[in-house]
């Protein structure tokens, strides 16, 4: 069984997000970065599940520059095969997906995995995107996965509810919550990633279609308006006639 | 011109249908074009599209529509684009449309906004959309260059707006690719607004002590017509179901009212709740970060607050 893992470098949940004064970049000082949980908690580890119960290898992918080094190797000690790092700045989706593609076009991955979204740009886009360039089918929002042969068995969320999907031949498939646990790297993990396998390419030449161009904060809240616990009568006109919510 | 995938579940539209025709033709306005909505299969009544502004109604009708395989639809999405030399391609942003979003973009070469939440900025022949970035921590502006923009709409951010009348359907043919992907089965909870779709939702953490003590919550939930969500260590704890969980690594929800029960407000939590219009926050502990993220605040023991909530509330619609 041969899996690509594609994973994606984000600020880790706790950060305060703030932008540059003029709004046009994103403010990374003192930020943390991790990698995004998605990715990891969920598709990383069922692509790893995965091989250690057949046989087969779990090859990660990330396009960005050489500080996305450390969350490529907390992969590879969570347990991974090998690692290839697209050097190039991931400024758009459409850009990311198709250096993935390009990377994946020659190498017969047996399945694809992404995280259901990234917690940056919530886009939930690079996978569908992946699978159009190869022509495969994507089933996003994967809560279980089993492979059997060349048939996989798939249950995805959707929006109140499960479907079970059977997909033939390889596909693309986003992880979402229930996937699989998330790991802890142990240190024998941790040893092994520094021996294994992991190339830097160039990236295709690719436009970026969609941007980022301005960033702002949403309007702060301007202050709780406390009601009294023994008067709900009042949170319930306060509902109807001001807030007009109910 | 702008074409609107108008998607339907079991042949019926869903709000976000109505919402995304309705974006489609407030788009078209802008640019001084029509709006033209796409249905694919079996579809019950889709002339009342008109009703939300689409000049047009297309059908694409065949089996392979019967079932969600995001391969086929993409093709057929992008068959008519391209026949109907549609500039704007509008879907929801459900769990349809994000599927599809992508695939469009790789295949028509474009660029997209997942999630919008504004009309765009046609200003000087540009095109820009906002949308939530950060898990809704912060609003990015996106600028989209490729003479094909595609944008999905982010549920409960456009009113409906009822102007036009119904249309005739006119039926469309293209070419089906063979599905890989066989649906075995389909379950959904009956009767309940699904949370991505709810615009009152009431939620519950770790406060309620135990699953045993979920009744007033879901008694406040009936009273109000609201759907019912918990935060991230009770559903980890099985306390709730796991659909139920918002949050950042949950469920993101952007109803009309919030209200929570018990919960503390983690950053991880507001992460997922904050594109609320209106939150209300019940907890006994007034230093609760919830608070500072609330708009209505009841400081105060959840188990005698809940019930007298649901009882005002009873009294409220009762009147
Ligand atoms: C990477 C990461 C991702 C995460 N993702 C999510 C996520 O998606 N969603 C999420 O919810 N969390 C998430 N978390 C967890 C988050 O950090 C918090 O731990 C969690 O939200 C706390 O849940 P809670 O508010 O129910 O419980 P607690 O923090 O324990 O809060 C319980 C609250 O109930 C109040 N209370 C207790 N008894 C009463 C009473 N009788 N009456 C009134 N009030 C009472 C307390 O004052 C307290 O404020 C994530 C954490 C991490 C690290």
């Amino acid at each position: 069984m041969k899996l690509l893992v594609c994973i994606s470098k984000t600020p880790d949940t706790t950060s305060k997000i703030s932008f540059t004064p003029d709004g046009s970049k994103f403010n990374d000082a003192g930020i943390a970065f991790i990698m995004n949980p998605y990715d990891e908690w969920y598709a990383l580890v069922r692509a790893c599940e995965l091989v250690e119960k057949n046989v087969g290898t779990v090859t990660l992918i990330n396009v960005g520059g050489a500080d996305n080094d450390q969350i490529i190797r907390k992969g590879l000690a969570i347990g991974a095969t090998d690692a290839v790092r697209v050097d190039a700045e991931p400024k758009s989706a459409l850009f990311i997906a198709k250096q993935i593609a390009e990377h994946a076009k020659s190498q017969n991955y047996d399945l694809i995995f992404c995280g259901k979204e990234s917690i940056d740009y919530n886009g939930s886009e690079v996978g569908a995107m992946v699978a159009e360039f190869l022509d495969l089918p994507f089933v996003s929002y994967a809560s279980k996965l089993e492979v059997n042969g060349g048939t996989s068995t798939v249950e995805r969320d959707i929006e109140g509810g499960v479907e079970t999907l059977e997909v033939s031949g390889p596909f693309v498939v986003s992880a979402a919550k229930g996937l699989a646990e998330q790991r802890i790297p142990n240190m024998m993990g941790i040893m092994k990633a520094k021996s294994k396998p992991f190339t830097v390419v160039a990236p295709v030449a690719f436009p970026d279609l969609a941007v980022p161009v301005s960033y702002t904060l949403p309007k702060e809240k301007t202050g709780v308006k406390l009601v009294s616990p023994d008067n709900m009568e009042e949170l319930v006109r306060l509902l109807h006639e001001e807030a007009k919510v109910i | 011109m702008v074409l609107v995938f108008a998607e339907a579940i079991k042949g019926q539209f869903k709000k976000a249908a109505f919402e995304a025709v309705t974006y489609g033709a407030q788009t078209a306005q802008l640019l001084g074009s029509q709006c033209v909505a796409l249905t694919l299969g079996d579809v019950q009544n889709a002339g009342q599209l008109g009703v939300y502004g689409a000049n047009k109604v297309l059908n694409i009708n065949g089996a392979a529509f019967e079932n969600f395989d995001s391969q086929v639809f993409a093709s057929a999405i992008a068959q008519a684009t391209e026949k109907l030399g549609a500039t704007v391609v509008v879907l929801s942003h459900t769990s349809t449309g994000k599927s599809l979003l992508g695939r469009l973009a790789a295949r028509l070469n474009a660029g997209s906004v997942a999630g919008a939440k504004s009309l765009p900025d046609v200003s000087g022949g540009g095109f820009k959309v906002t949308k939530g970035v950060y898990s809704g921590k912060a609003i990015a502006t996106y600028e989209i260059s490729s003479p094909i923009k595609l944008i999905s709409l982010a549920g409960n951010e456009i009113p409906l707006k009822a102007t036009g009348n119904e249309v005739a359907v006119e039926t469309l043919e293209v070419s089906a690719p063979a599905s890989k992907v066989k649906v075995l089965s389909v379950k959904r909870q009956e009767g309940i607004v699904p949370l991505p779709e709810a615009t009152t939702v009431v939620s519950a953490g770790r406060g309620m002590k135990g699953p045993e003590n979920w009744g007033i919550v879901e008694d406040l939930a009936k009273v109000m017509g609201a759907t019912t969500a918990c935060s991230r260590p009770v559903a980890d704890a099985d306390w709730r179901p796991h659909h139920e969980h918002v949050g950042q690594t949950g469920v993101a929800i952007r109803p009309n009212l919030y209200i929570a029960i018990g919960i503390s407000g983690a950053i991880q939590h507001l992460a997922g709740v904050n594109q609320s219009k209106v939150i209300v926050v019940i907890n006994k502990d007034p230093e609760a970060p919830f608070f500072k993220a609330a708009d209505y605040g009841v400081v105060g023991d959840l188990f005698e607050v809940v019930p007298k909530l649901t009882a005002a509330m009873e009294k409220f619609k009762a009147a």
